[in-house]
């Protein structure tokens, strides 16, 4: 069986063609993200994950994008483990009181040119934990927040849009 | 005849509590509680507090019945389970975060969900300033040689925040100590005087991977509390959903896990057919974790022709290509080389913690609550419920996989017996209070829920606990006499929620 799944490995790709690529919208999308992170960022975009909070939907989906049919790192896009290495702090959740000042060290952490990203509808404004004693509702109320993704959670291919528009926000010169 | 009985017998019962009793005990009822919880005859299921009362869920496995005691009119505290019985220790230490009410005669006075960090204090009880003091006192490890490690909030993944206090000797780790409740959202206090409608949508949200099980444990005990009468196919697509999210999880579960052993091969393959299962419940109910689509009274989705030939093609196509993945782990020596033996569960830790899901099976802890305490369609379904005693990385492993393979019979089941009909009934004003109470296998465990509705049908208190509860200390147990390195591989075989913990 294991010899099964080697053969697989050599073969075409077995998992059927990114689904992201299937539609001609999406198709757009992967173009233009290559074309736009290859100018920019030298095809090269690391990310750092912060959960501030969040019910750990969007930490699925983020999961998700490095699935055989998202693929993210075929754009130059990749998870890194530390703040140090990042260009982009991607924050989910409404910000608890707990975790605000991790991700004000988070964010102080990385060096500049820096992006924030702010994932899932509780990281704009703290959603349906809004006003709870808990929170700070909203990623932009700690560090400053460049995009947010909205979706509850985001599908994968939505994050995948997301980013795109920040890789215009880039390019239209706060980069 | 169970034990409850003398328990609910020697106590006031609640009136318009379901579908369980509800009872008000003394004090020495209460003491006697815990003895036989101490005594391992009852299990906890869980311990939440109010303003003046606190109310511990009690499961009597052997019976197959459940119950709540409570103690009410209380004033600053009252009589501490956790001295008798160490399970109840953090959901005694994060009762008197938020409520105040002090456990009487337990030692360890250190604040759990509370990081000094709110507005106030005791936010379900009487408000009072913040605590200033930010300072928190791990438990000491003394000796020759030691060293600790500091570990998170922020961890390295793509994953939740929490704390872990390593002290190692070398690479062996002499003790763990987690802290936890960085995530948590202030979600009880939320649901107080939110309507049904709002709640449900909090407790989807109080741990994402299971928004399937916290919306089919709150809409059920919503139910249980108004008399509400489901309709047949919404029962049994309530069991579907919960199948796909039982599949989903425990798919990406066997990935990760084997990806934390340097597996990589299976992480792929895993993901492959975790997405697939997220599309069809998409393509289905009209979202990939089906959040919201489980509602009091019902379903707020049908499932329509296209969905149900998605979801056939899908448990063709999982059928398929599971086996194979079953196969590569069975024949892999070089992974079990890392998995067997690594991150023991005693099984007399896992019963007195009443660990659910697949860390309690895995540790000889029989326990399903669709079987045990079977809800409809489960009542009707035939499945089995896989059981090891090994308590190791392996065998959390292997019950997964034979999860799986049950699940994936059910979905069939199901998908085959499903009846025609309406899929939502209106829940009946009652205008007066009512409580209930739920019990629903998630894919980690049993999640309960509790809440009481005032009489124009809002909620007065809700308490929603996770299976995490049970299952973060006994990690720190497992790991102990384990290296470092291997804590990773420990950890993502346990997959306990944070959010759903830190609610």
């Amino acid at each position: 069986m294991r010899k099964l799944l080697f053969e697989s490995l050599i073969r075409p790709p077995l998992t059927e063609p990114a689904p992201v690529s299937a539609d001609v919208a999406a198709q757009e999308l992967v173009t233009a993200i290559n074309g736009k992170a290859y100018r920019r960022l030298g095809r090269s975009l690391a990310i750092r994950f912060v959960d501030a909070g969040s019910c750990n939907g969007c930490e699925l989906e983020a999961q998700a994008l490095g699935n055989a049919f998202y693929d993210i790192e075929r754009f130059g896009m990749r998870f890194v483990a530390s703040p140090r290495h990042a260009d982009v702090l991607m924050v989910t959740g409404p910000v608890t009181k707990n975790m605000a000042e991790a991700l004000e060290r988070t964010y102080n952490a990385m060096p500049d040119p820096k992006w924030v990203v702010a994932l899932g509808d509780c990281a704009r404004d703290g959603g349906c934990f809004a006003g709870s004693y808990a929170v700070v509702s909203g990623v932009s109320k700690i560090v400053p927040v460049d995009l947010h993704i909205s979706g509850c959670p985001p599908s994968p291919t939505d994050i995948l849009k997301g980013l795109l528009a920040l890789l215009d926000h880039v390019s239209e010169g706060t980069g | 005849m169970s034990l409850l009985d003398d328990l609910i017998g020697n106590s006031r019962p609640v009136s318009h509590h379901g579908p369980s009793p509800r009872a008000v005990a003394d004090t020495s009822t209460w003491i006697s509680a815990a003895s036989r919880l101490s005594e391992g005859h009852l299990t906890m299921l869980g311990l939440w507090g109010e303003r003046n009362a606190v109310h511990l869920a009690l499961l009597d496995e052997r019976a197959g019945a459940t119950a709540i005691l409570s103690l009410e009119e209380l004033q600053n505290g009252y009589p501490s389970i956790a001295q008798y019985h160490p399970p109840a220790l953090r959901l005694e230490r994060a009762l008197r975060d938020l409520t105040g009410l002090a456990p009487e005669g337990l030692a360890d006075s250190r604040p759990w969900l509370d990081h000094g960090r709110w507005d106030l204090r005791f936010p379900l009880g009487k408000h009072s300033a913040p605590a200033s003091a930010l300072s928190y006192a791990f438990l000491p490890a003394d000796g020759k040689n030691l060293h600790q490690i500091p570990v998170g909030p922020v961890h390295a993944g793509i994953i939740e925040p929490g704390h872990f206090r390593f002290t190692a000797n070398g690479e062996t780790v002499v003790r763990l100590e987690e802290r936890l409740g960085y995530v948590h959202k202030g979600i009880e206090a939320l649901m107080t005087g939110a309507d049904p409608t709002q709640g449900l949508r909090l407790a989807g949200r109080t741990s994402g991977d299971s928004c399937v099980a916290y919306a089919y444990a709150f809409s059920r005990a919503v139910e249980a509390a108004l008399g509400v009468k489901v309709p047949p196919r919404a029962v049994w697509l309530r069991a579907l959903m919960a199948e796909l999210e039982r599949l989903a999880n425990h798919l990406g579960d066997i990935g990760a896990i084997c990806n934390d052993a340097a597996f990589a091969l299976m992480l792929a393959h895993c993901a492959v057919l975790r997405e697939l299962v997220l599309r069809s419940a998409d393509a289905a109910f009209g979202h990939r974790l089906m959040r919201d689509r489980i509602v009091p009274g019902g379903v707020s989705a049908d499932l329509d022709n296209n969905g149900k030939a998605g979801l056939r093609a899908l448990h063709a196509e999982l059928c398929r290509k599971f086996p194979a993945l079953v196969d590569l782990y069975d024949n892999t020596a070089s992974l079990q080389d890392r998995t067997v033996g690594a991150g023991v569960v005693e099984s007399g830790l896992a019963g007195q913690y009443g660990a659910g899901g697949y860390i309690g099976r895995a540790a000889g802890r029989d326990f399903d609550t669709r079987r045990n305490l079977a809800y409809a369609p489960y009542d009707q379904l035939s499945f089995e419920v896989p059981l090891l005693r090994d308590g190791d990385v392996n065998a959390r492993i292997w019950i997964r996989i034979r999860e799986v393979e049950q699940s994936l019979s059910l979905m069939e089941q199901i998908l085959d017996r499903l009846p025609d009909g309406p899929f939502l009934a209106e829940a009946p004003a009652v205008n007066e209070v009512r409580e209930g109470m739920a019990l629903v296998e998630g894919f980690r465990g049993d999640v309960l829920a509790w809440l009481r509705l005032s009489p124009a049908g809002k909620i007065e208190r809700c308490h929603l606990r996770d299976p995490s509860w049970f299952q973060w200390p006994l990690l720190e147990a497992a790991i102990k006499d384990n290296i470092v390195a291997d804590f990773p591989l420990c950890n993502k075989s346990f997959n306990c929620s944070y959010s759903g913990h830190d609610l």
